[in-house]
């Protein structure tokens, strides 16, 4: 395999964890956002759906960040570095957001307490919920439009990430993870509770709207902030540009009739294909503007050895991972039923 | 305050703080294995049942915790140390990566264990046991791989300032690895075993002395007492190593200034760097020599025969070392005697000044820990990669840390008083079900 093969070949797989954490871990975080917005004579089942929903995989969802970062630093540690360096802020914010959420949920659902009840650690959760992926979205923003600077200064604290750009991509995101989480929970509320069900498919569909409003308005600041993001969209990731609008209108004209399962699986080939069209926009740049692919990697020898280590690991990880969700997440009867 | 020691100490607090979880996630998983194992023989007890499931729901919230502390770190690399991810993220980053799948399966099978009671068989419920005690191990490995590599970097070369030649694979297998992952591991369960001891002790001294309580007592205890005499083999095997290879952290260690043949141990003492000697000291004459190299009449170099600016600040690293030791000591005396006492009268010792000590060890067991890990950071200082790249040299250039150690350090003490809390109520809650449902069936 040559070096470029190589580098390719762990940076795909790299970019495919962030996809999958985007779809698996972003939907929590929208669930944390629906557990804030819970609203209505039904409030507490639909806390309790989004705690039923997350509690079993939550953790194994987060660690697809971790897996992210460790491969980033092991594969390309100058774009981690400079990442570190330039996003120090909202990388910081974002890490005080993970550890709000995680220990609120866990404090929440194996301490005592009513389920499904307001209370301080819930709000914790949700407010966590909803400022991380908004953060995580700006931090993306700021790396789609060059933003990130190769040596760091006093000024450059918050001009990095706090631009009308990367303040879109935040808000973007964070309805992107709302109307995530809201598909699945119409899913699987569907067999459960016709009233739930209705609940999440009209955020799914509200989120779906502002995720539109959002998009449009990236690209409209993105058409001064990141030109360069906007025609490689345009041009060389056209199809898939074009696939994630199709994707999108597929999954609001499901919900809008009621196709829960079609709705679920179209929102997340949506999110699928904005990740993939900007990794395509962008290619075979990984940090704008200049740090390339082949330019930041790793000894070939340590690439060599991590691609064995991702397919020795998958062999471990997909069989547990199926495992995790048909037990959890199947349609067998018990799903959507309190566990306790 | 520096930006720079205020990096440092996020990192330690970070450290310090995931620590304590990191080994209860080693540990823990191997305790359930061993009771949900005993609870499903014919006959079984119904108290090895009750104990893991109220092990289930505490290992419930403490591995969470573990999981985003954790997280904080793999972000902190980087953040707070960038010109050390850049240096050395190609040469070692690859056991992260590694650890980064040993935890998956750990989250993923903690999902199935914790909430898969009423949704799998009871076999099949212990059997997640199993991935979750060997991922947990694994995890522990990898990661102390990286840390035996700051201690003993290898598996590159250094060409005019720039790294070449490197090999991954001797990078993690480096000298330091065999020794130190050991050390590192069985401390988990140590620490653990004597934690989870406590707090059935605890609750036996206010009265609490039912057959759940002995058994989550005896159970602990047993795991502590295998542990104990391994790590104090191990810590001498670990202290012998340092002295070949990193003499200068000995030196820390036993706070030895002078280079001096036939080195006395010093038991206890406070090191005065400015004088150059080590006071309050109990000196063994040439029980160091002996120790480090197994001859009284060795010479063992001390600090001062060092370049300033290369040697650790003795202070912390020689008072961690000996309250290292001395709780080492100290476990393998309460083990011995709890266990001699159970052997010879045939029936648990229940005496208050056992229990005491018994819960005053599951608190030495994880200072222990925190006292070990920061013998072998502080010990490498001024080092972040011994003899190859200086910690100054790592830190980043973004400003703020001070700021950012401040709300990080409330943070973890928030977290700490709020996980304190919530597992007392969690014990006191469990409590009152129980007294509840036995006046139900009375």
């Amino acid at each position: 395999m040559s070096a470029h093969a190589l580098n390719l070949s762990v940076a795909a797989v790299l970019w495919l964890a962030m996809i999958t954490y985007a779809v698996l871990a972003g939907a929590d975080f929208g669930g944390g956002v629906w557990d804030l917005l819970a609203t209505g004579p039904r409030a507490r089942d639909q806390r309790r759906a989004v705690s039923v929903a997350m509690g079993p995989v939550w953790e194994a969802n987060h660690v697809w960040l971790i897996f992210m970062i460790t491969g980033l630093f092991t594969a390309f540690p100058v774009v981690f570095s400079r990442l570190a360096v330039g996003l120090y802020l909202p990388f910081t914010l974002i890490l005080f957001g993970i550890v709000l959420r995680g220990a609120a949920f866990a404090f929440r659902a194996h301490g005592a307490g009513e389920d499904g009840q307001p209370s301080a650690w819930g709000t914790a959760f949700g407010i966590a919920s909803a400022i991380t992926p908004f953060l995580l979205g700006a931090c993306a923003g700021s790396v789609a439009s060059s933003r990130v600077p190769a040596e760091a200064g006093p000024a450059a604290l918050f001009a990095v990430w706090v631009t009308p750009f990367t303040l879109t991509c935040g808000a973007l995101a964070l309805a992107i993870c709302a109307g995530l989480a809201a598909a699945y929970l119409a899913v699987e509320q569907e067999a459960v509770s016709q009233d739930l069900a209705e609940d999440f498919r009209r955020r799914a569909l509200g989120a779906g709207a502002a995720a539109l409003v959002f998009a449009v308005l990236a690209l409209v600041t993105g058409l001064g902030a990141a030109p360069g993001l906007i025609r490689g969209l345009l041009a060389q990731a056209l199809p898939l540009t074009a696939l994630a609008f199709a994707a999108a209108a597929v999954a609001a004209a499901a919900m809008l009739r009621r196709r829960y399962l079609l709705a679920r699986t179209a929102a997340v080939a949506q999110v699928a294909l904005v990740l993939l069209a900007w990794a395509a926009a962008q290619y075979p740049v990984i940090l704008p503007p200049d740090l390339t692919l082949d330019g930041t990697a790793s000894p070939p020898e340590s690439m060599a050895l991590l691609l064995g280590t991702f397919v020795v690991g998958a062999l471990l990880l997909v069989p547990s991972l199926i495992l995790l969700f048909r037990v959890f997440k199947g349609r067998n009867p018990a799903a959507g039923r309190a566990v306790t | 305050m520096s930006e720079y020691i205020a990096g440092r100490a996020q990192m330690g607090s970070s450290l310090a703080f995931h620590i304590i979880f990191a080994s209860l996630g080693v540990g823990l998983p191997l305790l359930l294995l061993i009771v949900e194992g005993l609870s499903l023989r014919a006959g079984a007890d119904p108290n090895w049942h009750l104990l893991a499931r109220r092990w289930s729901k505490a290992f419930g919230i403490l591995f969470a915790v573990g999981a985003v502390s954790g997280t904080v770190l793999s972000f902190e690399l980087g953040l707070l140390w960038p010109g050390f991810m850049r240096f050395a993220g190609g040469i070692i980053g690859l056991p992260f990566s590694m650890e980064g799948f040993a935890f998956f399966i750990e989250a993923i099978f903690v999902g199935l264990y914790l909430y898969g009671w009423e949704r799998l068989s009871p076999m099949a419920h212990w059997l997640t046991t199993i991935p979750l005690a060997i991922s947990g191990a694994a995890s522990a490995w990898f990661v102390t791989t990286a840390n035996a590599w700051m201690n003993s970097p290898a598996g590159f070369r250094l060409v005019a300032g720039r790294v070449t030649d490197v090999h991954p694979l001797q990078a993690i297998f480096n000298p330091g690895t065999p020794i130190e992952t050991i050390h590192t591991t069985i401390s988990s369960y140590l620490a653990t075993g004597f934690a989870v001891a406590a707090v059935y002790a605890a609750g036996m001294l206010r009265g609490r002395t039912g057959g759940l309580h002995r058994r989550g007592l005896i159970v602990g205890l047993a795991l502590g007492a295998i542990c104990t005499p391994l790590q104090i083999v191990s810590g001498d095997i670990n202290a012998r190593w340092v002295a070949d290879h990193q003499p200068i952290k000995l030196a820390a260690m036993e706070g030895q200034f002078q280079t001096e043949t036939g080195a006395p141990l010093r038991i206890g003492g406070l090191p005065d760097p400015a004088a150059g000697v080590t006071r309050f000291a109990v000196e063994i004459p040439g029980g160091l020599s002996f120790l480090a190299y197994g001859d009284v009449t060795r010479t063992v170099r001390g600090l001062n025969s060092y370049p300033a600016d290369q040697r650790p600040d003795p202070r912390m690293v020689h008072v961690s070392f000996q309250v290292m030791v001395a709780i080492g000591f100290g476990l393998l005396g309460l083990v011995t005697w709890f266990f001699g006492w159970l052997w010879v009268r045939r029936r648990v010792p229940e005496s208050r000044l056992m229990l005491t000590l018994v819960t005053l060890s599951g608190f030495a067991g994880f200072v222990a820990v925190e006292a070990g890990w920061m013998v072998t950071e502080l010990g490498r200082q001024p080092w972040i990669i011994y003899g190859v790249v200086r910690t100054s040299e790592a830190i980043t250039p973004a400003p703020g840390l001070v700021v950012s150690f401040l709300v990080s350090i409330a943070i973890y003490i928030g977290l700490a008083i709020a996980l304190i809390l919530l597992l007392l109520r969690l014990a006191a809650g469990t409590r009152r079900q129980e007294a509840d449902g036995a006046k139900a069936d009375r």
